[in-house]
């Protein structure tokens, strides 16, 4: 063998049946012992595990391979195990490459025989690739230690305090005038029954002062370009009117504005003034002006809210201003919606005033609500003596609505049952329901209590109509347990809408360029082992942005998706691969056809000497421009041309 | 406009005053319905009962004498339409029962003829606006409930026209092209009882007197309908009602075509109405409707 074929070692994996049960791999080792460059081919039965590695890693030291092929299981499971193991024997990481032939091979093919030879096919390759392989290095590439966290709801907050209390500063972005969230319109929370406001406003007024967060309401991100360590964003702060700094939220303002609109805070249940202040504990604790409700400010129409301001707070001459800010790292909280009552068919429409959704029962029962917490029905302000509460409307139907479960739900309903029933002890409150999940801690006996203690009425089946007669809602259902149908003459009904995440999630995913699923809730990683991030480094997800979830489960994915932060900034500095684009200078022609093919504009035509050249540290490797240059004089590293046909060769079986 | 009609059996024998109204209303619109030179009973829901492809060689024998006479085929009777709708859609669905169907009637149906309603055509083609102005009788505010029955309901997926099969309104408003007050109440898509008269008459008295309980307490003078076993029940058992529920006030109930023939100003002689069991001249005398 000459010193240009190498000294390639093949180390085959059984992956116990996996690879072993479809492919000879005893067989494959031996043939590969005669293929040129090979000096070293052996099979194993776990290659991962330590004495595999072992085997490896005395090859290279022993038999002086300047090249290793793992033929085993995905690179995306461990090719950085075997280059670790590789660089710690002594050989260049890049020198060290995986032949599938799991998923690739064994796993999708039936006949033995035929398994075998692709699987040598496949090899051999590879083989060819690391033969042409450079010994590269890691770059380094600067990364900024500056977090933006997209979203100010309790994950979203919760993340921001991790990772501003590790030390890092944070950019916390929230499209309406104050952080909160939906956390902030609920009355009480399960199952300890804690008054929502009360232990939220704590975290609130924490991000407020805190000298790491740099807190944007009533903001919203425009654009992000770049990757890891280095993203380049873009966001519009929309004018307040109002300047944060100078109002005391005394409140003079709103009393005198004309303007009288539904207010979103309360699900629409009361009204607020143009200018407003969504909840008094609001952060920043100042009031707004909402330009669209507003009588007129380009002409100024009406100017009482500024001469009633004696802070001299009102600015109706606030511009927007987009602020551009660098950031390592992106938490991606954006919370959740509700599916649309007037959506759910026959359950009442939207139409009945007395048919509501579970965040404007939480407005009613809050004692900050349009009732100021006295339980009262909306269409005529009796006080409602029969209730009738809906499980799963929307969720759970594959048919006519949306196939998942919503998870918070069984909770929250027996939540609003019980604390209905406090407030009227002598009404009766009913649910219909098809199962009952109450998996968390304390949630079992949370909901036995509802049922023990308050006498509500559990009915497991479900509701076919609701609709208005008299003065009643009348509910048809059925109770599946003992058989009967079941009508009720309800004052009030209640009904469990669906999660869903909330508007503008799929416009803010095609901006961040990272994946949704068929419903707009954010993809993870990976379902089991990676929930807090997305498939795109630096992006790392949080609350129920990213699937139905509660509070719980929202704050402990925020912590989990701040430590992810943390990590990525608590290293010394980051590695990108260095599989990168490089440019023939004597091949390039200037022609630029590549630059604007590159999704990371890594690529730039240099006017002055006539040709393109690359910013190592943006290219990612994608290989795009490679393929769009007509001289070829754009090559990646590792996966050059050369490289590529030889791969092909060896693996199509052809005469070299 | 002409257009092929399947009459079906109830139509020719039972319920003649509803084919009749139906052909003479029709044609005052323009609309000539043209009797199918073959046909036979459609099977009557029964056919689809089981998987078997032998059932369905009675309906599909009337598509396929559809087919011959042109693109489309409208009928009265909403049963017979849900059937056919239905059986049109295995055919164009299901290979094996296609192959099977055409082998055994000896013909080539694709699934390609287009099954409508009545009231769908009048609703789309002829359009209510153009019944407004052909009105003549106008029915002067009669306050009039809408009985939809099931069969133009469900399955809504197969042959609901509707935009919201939960909460339909073609009829209403073709009532309210009439000139008549439509009443809204909840029950106005909800079975009648159907063939239970048959094996549980108290059963099927019981859903119907619901029906016409919540029609007459939203404020309804007159009920129409567009089944024929939808009017039976809710006509027929009106005697057993007033036993068993004391206060019950009889209904008349119409078929929907029989009104539209009224309010368009035409012959209602032949429309029937000896044959019902509450009698409707009362009613339709007083407000100058018909003469006695």
């Amino acid at each position: 063998m000459t010193k240009a074929m190498g000294r390639i070692g093949v180390f085959i994996c059984h992956c116990g049946t996996n690879i072993a049960g479809t492919v000879d791999v005893e067989k494959l080792a031996e043939n590969l012992r005669s293929y040129p460059g090979v000096v070293h081919s052996v099979d194993y039965t776990y290659l991962c595990s330590e004495p595999g590695q072992s085997l490896i890693k005395e090859a290279i030291a022993g038999k002086g391979l300047d090249g290793v092929v793992v033929a085993a299981c995905s690179p995306s499971l461990h090719e950085a195990t075997f280059r670790r193991a590789s660089e710690e024997a002594g050989l260049n990481p890049y020198r060290c490459e995986i032949a599938n032939i799991r998923e690739q091979c064994s796993w999708v093919h039936e006949d033995k025989a035929e398994a075998t030879h692709k699987a040598e096919r496949i090899i051999q390759a590879v083989v060819e690739k690391v033969r042409l392989d450079e010994p590269l290095t890691p770059l380094k590439v600067p990364l900024t230690r500056r977090a933006l966290v997209i979203g100010g709801g309790i994950a979203g907050i919760q993340a921001a305090l991790d990772i501003a209390n590790s030390g890092y500063e944070v950019v916390l972005v929230e499209r309406g005038p104050s952080i909160g969230g939906r956390m902030a319109q609920l009355s009480e929370t399960f199952p300890t029954l804690d008054c929502s406001q009360c232990i939220l406003t704590p975290k609130m007024v924490e991000v407020g002062r805190h000298p790491n967060i740099e807190l944007l309401t009533y903001s919203a991100v425009l654009e992000a370009l770049g990757y890891v360590g280095n993203f380049k964003v873009k966001i519009l702060k929309k004018p307040r009117y109002v300047i944060v700094e100078k109002c005391t939220a005394c409140g003079k303002c709103t009393k005198v504005c004309p303007v009288v609109v539904p207010n979103e805070f309360d699900r629409g249940l009361s009204c607020r003034h143009a200018i407003d202040i969504p909840f008094p504990q609001a952060v920043p604790t100042a009031y707004y002006l909402d330009e669209e409700s507003c009588l007129g400010l380009f002409p100024l129409v009406c100017d009482k809210c500024a001469r009633a301001c004696d802070a001299g707070a009102i600015d109706y001459d606030m511009q927007p201003e987009v602020v551009e800010c660098e950031v390592g790292a992106i938490v991606v909280a954006t919370g959740y919606e509700l599916y649309p009552v007037e959506q759910t068919g026959s359950l009442g429409w939207g139409k009945h005033a007395d048919v509501v959704d579970g965040l404007e029962f939480e407005r009613m029962l809050s004692a900050s609500g349009p009732t100021g917490g006295e339980m009262r029905r909306p269409s005529d302000g009796k006080v409602p003596k029969e209730v009738v509460f809906i499980q799963c409307v929307g969720s759970r139907d594959p048919e006519g609505g949306l196939p998942y479960c919503s998870k918070i739900c069984c909770m929250y309903t027996a939540k609003h049952a019980m604390l209905y029933k406090h407030k009227v002890p002598d009404g009766q409150a009913y649910v219909f329901y098809m199962d009952i999940r109450a998996g968390g801690k304390g949630y079992e006996e949370f909901v036995q209590r509802a049922i023990e203690e308050d006498g509500v009425l559990y009915l497991r089946g479900r509701v076919s109509r609701v609709f208005q007669e008299d003065n009643k809602v009348i509910v048809w259902g059925v109770d599946t347990l003992s058989g009967k149908e079941i009508e009720i003459a309800a004052d009030l009904v209640v009904l469990a809408t669906a999660m869903v995440p909330s508007q503008g999630a799929m416009d803010l995913a095609r901006k961040l360029r990272i994946a949704t699923d068929e419903y707009g809730f954010y993809s993870e990683a990976h379902p089991k082992l990676r929930p807090v991030e997305s498939l795109t480094a630096g992006i790392y997800l949080a609350g129920a942005a990213q699937a139905p979830k509660d509070i719980p489960e929202a704050v402990a994915q925020a912590g989990g998706a701040a430590s992810k932060v943390v990590s990525l900034f608590s290293a010394e500095e980051l590695l990108q691969e260095p599989i990168t684009a490089t440019i023939d200078e004597e091949r390039c022609s200037g022609c630029g056809i590549c630059v604007p093919v590159c999704p990371y504009q890594a690529l730039g035509l240099d006017l002055r000497e006539g040709r393109v050249k690359v910013t190592e540290a943006l290219c990612q490797g994608c290989g795009a421009c490679v393929v769009s240059c007509p001289s070829g004089a754009v090559q990646q590293r590792n996966f050059t041309d050369k490289q590529v046909l030889a791969m092909l060769t060896a693996g199509l079986g052809m005469e070299g | 406009m002409r257009i092929a009609y399947f009459p079906g059996c109830t139509l020719s024998t039972k319920a003649k005053g509803f084919n009749d109204s139906a052909r003479d209303s029709a044609k005052a619109l323009g609309l000539e319905l043209v009797d199918l030179e073959q046909w036979n009973c459609c099977g009557a829901t029964f056919p689809l009962l089981t998987d078997n492809m032998l059932d369905l060689t009675g309906p599909a024998r009337v598509l396929i004498s559809g087919r011959q006479q042109g693109g489309r085929l409208v009928t009265a009777c909403t049963i017979c339409y849900n059937v056919l709708r239905r059986t049109n859609r295995v055919i164009r669905e299901n290979e094996d029962g296609r192959e099977k169907l055409n082998l055994f009637l000896e013909a080539e149906y694709k699934g390609d003829l287009e099954v409508l309603d009545l009231l769908q055509v009048l609703r789309d083609e002829v359009g209510f606006d153009k019944i407004w102005e052909a009105v003549k009788r106008p029915l002067d505010g009669l306050k009039v409930a809408a009985y939809y029955g099931c069969m133009v309901l469900r399955p809504p997926k197969e042959v609901a026209y509707e935009e919201d099969p939960e909460n339909p309104c073609a009829l209403d408003d073709l009532l309210a092209a009439l000139g008549a007050e439509p009443v809204n109440y909840p029950y106005k898509g909800e079975c009648c009882g159907a063939y239970l008269i048959v094996k549980s008459p108290q059963v099927a008295g019981e859903l119907s007197y619901t029906i016409l309980d919540s029609a007459q307490r939203n404020g309804a003078q007159l009920v129409v309908t567009n089944c024929p076993l939808c009017q039976f029940n809710l006509d027929r058992q009106q005697g057993l009602m007033g036993q068993r529920h004391a206060g019950f006030q009889p209904i008349p109930i119409l078929y929907f075509t029989q009104l539209l023939g009224i309010a368009l100003g035409l012959d209602s002689g032949d429309y029937g109405f000896e044959k019902h069991y509450i009698d409707p001249c009362s009613l339709l005398a007083s407000r100058n409707l018909i003469a006695i």
